[in-house]
């Protein structure tokens, strides 16, 4: 147990350099930094011109099918981390459940090329 | 104090912290940020426990796309902050009843839990030591064996998902030009082209 926390020692050390480093330089700069603001500076910048609308504008429903179907196959790939680690020792039962989960993916992925969700227009 | 119960505290005040502020903070895109902190710390917290799986999956799952997929779904509402400001008083009478009554059944529920005799040593027995198996080849070891039943639903609950969100948000624009690349590979240039021999003043 200690010995896998060792492991992750310096995982730690950079966590803490990095929040350590982004203090820093956000501290500074609310403390040091001159402040003199202006309604034309601190509006939106947009190439010179004013700027035309909100940044929360709606997105097209696409970019979310294509975030969902990332997730999907994202989690069919965690799956397959354990499978591949614990291969060797594994029995048929455990080979073949993979591999039946696997094809019933394959339908689903075979589903989505059919129906043209891959293409953007 | 040792560094691990240090790192310990330390996630546990940012994990709770961030989710505090999930929910308090005013715009959501601020909110599906700390979310993602609180994830990250949960990630460490998972780390401490010996659950190294776990929190690699929590990174790459959660941090990596799920909240992503939060972040796509914040700005496809489309909120109007101001008007949704102005409504809050009117529905604030209806959230303290239902938050009060999920307050109710949760301490009903906790105040009626026993643990159930011999569950303690059930769990211990579908576990391998930690200090043999590491974490992820005794997940492996289990989840395609053991359950196998579960495993295979999950993967039939991914099927429907994927196809639900075809059905549901798939729609295809008619007049769009697409790229057949197929065709453009089968094009004959011999086909494609036809040399006429146009005589002088007559045209075609």
């Amino acid at each position: 147990m200690d010995d896998l926390l060792r492991e992750y020692l310096p995982i730690l050390i950079f966590l803490a350099l990095a929040v350590g480093l982004g203090l820093v330089l956000l501290l500074s700069a609310a403390i040091l930094a001159v402040r003199n603001p202006d309604p034309e500076k601190v509006s939106a910048y947009e190439c010179g011109f004013n700027a035309f609308d909100d940044a929360r504008m709606k997105f097209d429903v696409r970019f979310y099918l294509v975030s969902i179907l990332f997730i999907i196959f994202d989690l069919e790939v965690a799956f397959l981390f354990p499978w591949a680690v614990a291969f060797g020792e594994m029995s048929m039962a455990g080979f073949w459940s993979m591999m039946v989960f696997l094809g019933v993916l394959t339908v689903g992925f075979a589903y989505e090329w059919k129906k043209g969700a891959l293409e953007w227009e | 104090m040792t560094v691990a119960d240090l790192a310990f505290y330390a996630f546990a005040l940012v994990t709770v912290t961030a989710g505090l502020l999930v929910t308090v903070s005013k715009n959501p895109v601020h909110s599906v940020l700390w979310l993602i902190l609180a994830f990250l710390s949960s990630a460490g917290l998972f780390v401490l426990l010996g659950a190294e799986f776990v929190a690699m999956l929590l990174i790459i799952v959660y941090v990596g796309a799920v909240a992503v997929l939060f972040l796509f779904v914040v700005m496809m509402l489309d909120i109007d902050f101001a008007e949704l400001k102005g409504e809050m008083a009117k529905y604030m009478p209806l959230a303290m009843l239902i938050g009060v009554i999920i307050l109710m059944q949760l301490s009903l529920g906790l105040g009626a839990w026993v643990q159930a005799e011999g569950a303690m040593g059930l769990r211990q027995a579908v576990t391998p030591d930690m200090a043999e198996v590491e974490n992820t080849r005794a997940l492996g070891l289990l989840i395609y064996d053991k359950y196998i039943l579960l495993f295979q639903l999950s993967g039939l609950i991914l099927l429907v998902a994927m196809i639900g969100a075809i059905v549901l948000t798939l729609r295809h624009r008619t007049n769009v030009k697409r790229q057949n690349i197929l065709h453009q590979m089968w094009r004959d240039p011999a086909e494609a082209m036809e040399l006429k021999d146009v005589k002088p003043g007559q045209g075609l």
